[in-house]
Order: structure tokens, then C-alpha cells, then sequence
């Protein structure tokens, strides 16, 4: 088992076990959207309060559920990456920032387009949305810092530092509606009580687990794919990638 | 210093900086709850949290059967939390999502009436606050919709520290 990590560590095997595995993640993503979209948009029922506005459902809470997911898993890649100098860490965090900051612009947007009907207002400033615009402040930064240097290994280093201080935002995201008073209203599913018993009736619930379930391996495809490049940038010089890619 | 590797340095670097962000996140946010907080409770504003005539968010439910229509856009209804209620008077085109029994965020001032000293809400805003319970309308209707229905447990007190009651779930 630990042999088998320490081979995939090492740049040429995770490449070529990212090249098998990404094409069938991303083909199961779009599946699980596909179905989950047909049946979030044309199978559950209308809500008794929201009408068919609620729908906005099946894209926003995926969305909002990867962005703090991939600020996690990226933060987690930034404590191997600074404690074990360990090269596809590195790659890790710029490769997964890019996509998170699409995910979080992708979760305010459709928030917005949802609480104009619902709530009369394209935003305010409570403690949910400020929290969740400050994440993506967080993942322009990493992007931004990750472009500053020339080095890359000297950019992921600070890249890292600043992905581990900004994980503090994520559990304020996650339960400023329940520490403060806040217009968004609490998690339907994705709290220890949404979990054991969802605030969302079955026949709406399943076709948000297929597109959550789908969002979730969209992502991991996108990210193996963006990971291959990162590894093929900084191993240019790399007699694996001449060979691979003869130049 | 033999004893202590570059990684396990670096380790300790790493679980120190998580462990001080972590706790003056804590310490800060629990000086400045009150600042974090999107709006009052009417028993916030009942037991004289805020000045008269600044201009403030109130939370809380729509009291079933409080809502009156007058002339015009002219509407007047009473707000509740779990304890107290506030009148509150509004002209102006309500949210569609607008209904007795659900929450709403209201934007204006507090009044409080010369002669008699009674306070009531003046607002200048409405925004509907629904909650986070998705259901077919069949559901909704075979549920009591008597008081109770929604939970007054996201309308938490600015100047109360949280009860076991704001975590509760709802009944």
C-alpha cells in the first residue's frame, strides 16, 4: 500500500495513472449531470414556497459544496507540500485553484440569480455571502501569487503558506449561517443534521445527489488533467517528457 | 536542536500557524458576534438595543393573520422571534415570496410613539427570508401549517449570547 503511494508520488507514474483514470471519471461526471440535470429540471417536483425558482438548487449547492471542498483538499495539499517538499503537492495546489475560483464565482452567481426572486435582492451583506466572496479573493490570490515568481517552486512555497491561512474562512463559510444572523438560509443537506435527515423531500433530494455526485467527479477529472500539465511544465526538462513528448 | 528534524520544524510551523489563526478567528468573532450579525430581533429592538430613528435591519417571522392591507402599497404587519413581536408598517412593492408564517428581513427604523412610548418598526425595505426546507406542495399542506411550521431558531438575539434553543431543531 505505501509503496504504491510512494510510486504514484513520483511524477511519471502519476502521470500516466492520471491518463487511465481522468477520460472514465469525466465520462461518469457527465452521465451524473446529464441525468441529474433531467431530473432536477423536468422530475422533482416544484417547490410549495419558491415554485420552480428553487431548481437553482441543483447547480448552487454543488457549486458552493466544491468550493469549500477544493479549498480543503487544497490546503491539505499545502501542508504535505511544505512539510514534505513533496513535487506533485506543489502541482496540487496551483492546479486546483483555478478550478475552485471557477466553482465559488459559479456558486455567487447562481446564489444571485436565486435571491433575486426569492429573497428581492441580488445580494447583501451578510455573513454567508461576504465569507463566501472572500473565498474567491482567496483562490485570485493563490492564483495570483502562484504567476508572481518565476520559480515554481518558490511560487508553490508561497502559494501554500497562503492556501493554509485561508483555510480559517472555510468553517466560517460553512456555519455563518448558523453562528450569525444571516438572509441565506441554513444547509439543507450538508450539515451533520441535513446528513441523518434531509430538510429536502426525497423526490427533490435524489436528483441533487446524482448532480452533486456529478460536480464532484467533474471536478476530479478537470483537476487530474490540469495536475498532468502542472507535472509536464515543471519536468519539461525531464527525460520522461522528452520522451513522452519529443520535442 | 540535533533531535529535531528540518520536516519536523517545518511540521511545527505549520500546526502553529493553523492553531493562532484559528484561535484569533475565534476570539475575534466572538468579541465582534454582534457586529457579524445581519439584523435585530424584535426582542432586540423591544428591549432597547438600538437608538430610535437609526437606520437598522429586523429579522423574524410574519405573524399569521397580522398582515393588513391599507391604501394603496400601504401594508402593516407584526414581526415575532420566538418571544417578543413588533409592528412594523411598509410602503412599497412586497417580495414575491412574501407570506404570513415566513420570514423576512425588513430595513429601516426604529419608532417609538411620543404619547404612549410603544415601539413599532418603520421600514423602507422588505427582503423574504425562506428556509432551508424544500418540499412538494401536497407535503406542505399535509404538514400542520398551524404556528410552529417555521422555526423561529435563525432569528438568533444580537445581544443574547446563543441559547440551546437557536441550535434546536425545529419542532
Amino acid at each position: 500500500m505505501w509503496t504504491w503511494f510512494h510510486r504514484l508520488a513520483s511524477p511519471p507514474s502519476f502521470y500516466r495513472f492520471a491518463d487511465r483514470l481522468a477520460p472514465w471519471l469525466l465520462l461518469l461526471a457527465l452521465l451524473l449531470l446529464a441525468a441529474g440535470s433531467y431530473a432536477g429540471l423536468f422530475i422533482a417536483p416544484a417547490d410549495y414556497l419558491q415554485g420552480d425558482v428553487f431548481r437553482v438548487i441543483y447547480v448552487h449547492v454543488p457549486a458552493a459544496a466544491l468550493s469549500l471542498f477544493i479549498y480543503v483538499l487544497m490546503s491539505v495539499a499545502a501542508a504535505i507540500a511544505l512539510i514534505w517538499r513533496m513535487k506533485l503537492a506543489e502541482c496540487a495546489i496551483a492546479a486546483a485553484a483555478p478550478i475552485g475560483a471557477s466553482f465559488t464565482a459559479l456558486a455567487l452567481v447562481t446564489g444571485m440569480l436565486w435571491g433575486k426572486p426569492a429573497w428581492g435582492a441580488y445580494w447583501v451583506w451578510d455573513a454567508r455571502l461576504t465569507a463566501e466572496l472572500v473565498l474567491l479573493f482567496l483562490y485570485l490570490g493563490v492564483i495570483g501569487l502562484n504567476q508572481a515568481y518565476a520559480d515554481a517552486r518558490t511560487a508553490a512555497r508561497a502559494c501554500a503558506w497562503l492556501a493554509l491561512v485561508g483555510v480559517v474562512n472555510v468553517p466560517i463559510v460553512h456555519y455563518s449561517v448558523q453562528w450569525w444572523n444571516s438572509l441565506h438560509q441554513g444547509s439543507t443537506i450538508l450539515s451533520l443534521q441535513g446528513v441523518m435527515n434531509p430538510k429536502i423531500s426525497p423526490d427533490m433530494l435524489w436528483p441533487l445527489l446524482l448532480t452533486l455526485s456529478g460536480f464532484f467527479l467533474f471536478f476530479f477529472a478537470v483537476w487530474l488533467r490540469r495536475l498532468q500539465n502542472e507535472v509536464l511544465l515543471r519536468e519539461r526538462r525531464a527525460r520522461w517528457v522528452q520522451e513522452l513528448i519529443p520535442s | 536542536m540535533s533531535g529535531i528534524s528540518k520536516r519536523q520544524q517545518r511540521l511545527s510551523a505549520v500546526v502553529i500557524l493553523l492553531v493562532g489563526i484559528g484561535v484569533a478567528a475565534a476570539l475575534g468573532f466572538t468579541a465582534f458576534r454582534k457586529n457579524m450579525m445581519y439584523f435585530y430581533t424584535p426582542s432586540d429592538l423591544l428591549a432597547g438595543a438600538a437608538a430610535e430613528g437609526a437606520t437598522l435591519q429586523l429579522g423574524g417571522l410574519v405573524e399569521k393573520g397580522s398582515l393588513r392591507r391599507e391604501d394603496g402599497l400601504k401594508v402593516a404587519f407584526v414581526m415575532a422571534d420566538c418571544e417578543k413581536q413588533l409592528p412594523v408598517s411598509y410602503e412599497g412593492i412586497l417580495p414575491d415570496l412574501f407570506r404570513e408564517g415566513q420570514g423576512v428581513v425588513a430595513t429601516g427604523r426604529l419608532r417609538v410613539d411620543p404619547a404612549t412610548g410603544e415601539r413599532s418598526f418603520v421600514a423602507s425595505q422588505i427582503l423574504a427570508k425562506h428556509d432551508e426546507n424544500y418540499m412538494p406542495p401536497q407535503v406542505a399542506a399535509s404538514l400542520k401549517t398551524a404556528d410552529g411550521k417555521h422555526s423561529c431558531a435563525p432569528f438568533k438575539s444580537v445581544y443574547k449570547p446563543m441559547t440551546a434553543a437557536a441550535d434546536a431543531p425545529r419542532s
